[in-house]
């Protein structure tokens, strides 16, 4: 087949990644939700691929949950970022490795921004310096840390204890990916693919000997919409996003979902549950729900790091089917106890969450 | 004083959003607030385009420009780059800084979340914090989260978290001298200014409506935009 003129058309779509040195901005829903997700990001880069990253304790939330519910202003954002940039700056890094994809689309609206209207560049070195006497420089480099993830799948494929391959049947599982609107919709050239073709995830499912499911509402939303899921009575819109797109990718008896996005893993988690006990359904092979995961705790698995370790206790839906699937081996009486193996708490699933 | 057109192309964002629209509608297929609300974003941009004062400001005082999810969806598709979620964006920037936000059920759910997100913001330096996700009104959230909830100390510790503490790692304690920068970027930006409108309108609106006496007094108003 004749291919060149796709390749030209998609190679607009790549983006540089560097390959090193990186300042790192966490994610608020990942840090509350799935917090071993960014602990095994950072073990990732350090420990197995040798990368120097740096977790600065005086960075904060970019404030973008606020700025899309329209609370926070776009001056007050850009000067928030601001503040960002000039730590990194004053750390010595020039590429910053963003955790959460909400606040990605937010340093790629911002830097659109300030390249088309200085003005507004100069406007937030001014308040960044009347509030905190902080300077910055424009990072040179801006990845989602699924960026940077993809960019070293190989290496991870090569050091890889388990694959995304049925251990039964010696199939490749089949895996949904979920790429989260503001990684490339707004701004496609930001991500790898483009907004119809992204590659960052399906990239990685390849790599690690999964197949990827092409389903009709593939790129729909999850439906967080902001405001839409933070105001209690407005969550009918989240969920129904959810449920469309889980009604769609259910032909297809998926394996697992796996996330890009921290809000849109928590949303197709934690809808499935609410699915089930308001309605009784389930979306997965033999009527189970689906597990869904963040491509962090995939790479963590696939590298053959302990599930409870890497915190996949803190899912509502279980991932056990995966695990089991993939033939990693876990003690499940380990999954709900603390650091010394004392048993936290106790409590009962009950309901979707007895079985799945 | 320029008319809110003027005030709308005042702003970066709405003049980067609309070129020319030619009400193709392929916002209103995509767009995923447009299947489970009665919205469309093709009639936003007819009406913005249109510059007629009195059909904008009506749009202000009106639901409509809440149903928006931000999603974007719209703006990868439009054939003319235009980017209508950012027009809603600007919007409600207006409504709010206007005091017409009050006027409409969804516009007042804003001051929820200037009460729950804002607030969160300035105390602990992050949009989310687990000590906000109750389960009482997260039902959604499971069993699972209300087992993280209730030990949060061991379950994050677990994690590898550091919980509330000093220095880094996963949910770490915003020192408070970052958090007094954060506080002053507010103040210069615009954000204190905004936080303070929400509520002086919405307790405008509560006492129209007999719902508050004083602006400390804000509970009743609460209960009624949290139930409407």
């Amino acid at each position: 087949m004749q291919n060149e003129g796709l390749k030209n058309i998609w190679a607009k779509y790549q983006k540089e990644i560097a390959d090193d040195h990186y300042y790192y901005l966490r994610s608020c829903i990942r840090q509350n939700f799935f917090p071993g997700a960014e602990y095994y990001f950072l073990k990732i880069l350090r420990e197995v691929l040798g990368k120097d990253v740096y977790d600065d304790p005086r960075h904060t939330t970019c404030t973008g949950i606020g700025y899309h519910s329209d609370i926070v202003p776009f001056e007050t954002i850009q000067t928030v970022v601001a503040r960002e940039f000039a730590l990194m700056t004053a750390a010595g890094y020039r590429n910053v490795a963003v955790s959460c994809v909400t606040s990605f689309g937010i340093y790629s609206e911002i830097l659109e921004t300030w390249r088309e209207f200085p003005k507004e560049l100069q406007k937030a070195r001014e308040n960044l310096w009347k509030a905190t006497k902080r300077e910055f420089e424009i990072p040179e480099n801006i990845a989602h840390a699924s960026d940077i993830i993809y960019k070293f799948r190989h290496q991870i494929a090569e050091k890889a204890k388990y694959k995304l391959v049925n251990t039964n049947t010696g199939k490749p599982l089949q895996i949904v990916e979920h790429i989260g609107c503001h990684y490339a919709k707004m701004f496609p050239v930001k991500g790898i693919g483009g907004a119809e073709f992204p590659q960052v995830l399906s990239g990685m499912i390849a790599a690690w000997g999964g197949d990827v499911v092409d389903y009709p509402e593939r790129r729909h939303c999850c439906g967080f919409g902001f405001r839409q899921y933070l105001v209690q009575q407005n969550r009918g819109y989240s969920l129904s996003n959810s449920k469309k797109k889980l009604e769609s990718m259910q032909p297809y008896e998926p394996d697992a979902i796996i996330c890009n996005c921290p809000g849109c893993t928590m949303f197709l988690d934690r809808w499935q549950y609410t699915l089930y006990e308001m309605e009784g359904k389930r979306y997965g092979q033999n009527n189970e729900s689906i597990p869904v995961l963040a491509y962090e705790e995939l790479a963590a698995l696939v590298l053959g790091f302990e599930p409870w370790n890497v915190g996949l206790q803190m899912h509502e839906i279980n991932t056990e089917s995966l695990l089991d699937k993939m033939g990693i081996a876990y003690n499940p009486d380990e999954k709900y106890l603390d650091k010394n193996k004392q048993p936290i708490g106790s409590f009962n699933k009950t309901g979707c969450l007895s079985c799945c | 004083m320029p008319t809110i057109t003027e005030r709308l192309a005042q702003d970066v964002r709405f003049k980067e959003s609309i070129n020319s629209c030619i009400n193709c509608g392929v916002c209103t297929a995509i767009c995923a607030a447009a299947e489970f609300y009665d919205y469309s974003p093709r009639q936003i941009a007819g009406i913005v385009q249109e510059g007629n004062e009195e059909k904008i400001i009506a749009l202000l005082k009106s639901d409509t420009i809440w149903f928006c999810g931000q999603c974007m969806s719209c703006k990868t598709r439009c054939p003319r780059n235009n980017c209508v979620g950012i027009i809603i964006a600007v919007l409600r920037k207006i409504s709010q800084e206007e005091g017409y936000f009050v006027e409409s059920r969804m516009g007042r759910q804003q001051l929820l979340i200037k009460r729950n997100i804002g607030s969160t913001i300035l105390k602990y330096g992050y949009c989310i914090h687990p000590e906000i996700v109750n389960p009482e009104y997260h039902p959604e959230q499971g069993p699972t989260w209300e087992w993280v909830y209730k030990n949060k100390e061991k379950v994050y510790e677990r994690m590898n978290a550091n919980l509330d503490k000093p220095g880094s790692g996963t949910l770490r304690k915003i020192e408070q001298d970052t958090l007094q920068e954060l506080r002053d970027i507010f103040e210069v930006s615009g954000g204190v200014e905004l936080f303070d409108k929400i509520e002086k309108y919405s307790f405008e609106k509560a006492a129209e409506m007999g719902l508050a006496s004083n602006p400390d007094s804000m509970d009743n108003y609460v209960k009624y935009i949290s139930n409407e």
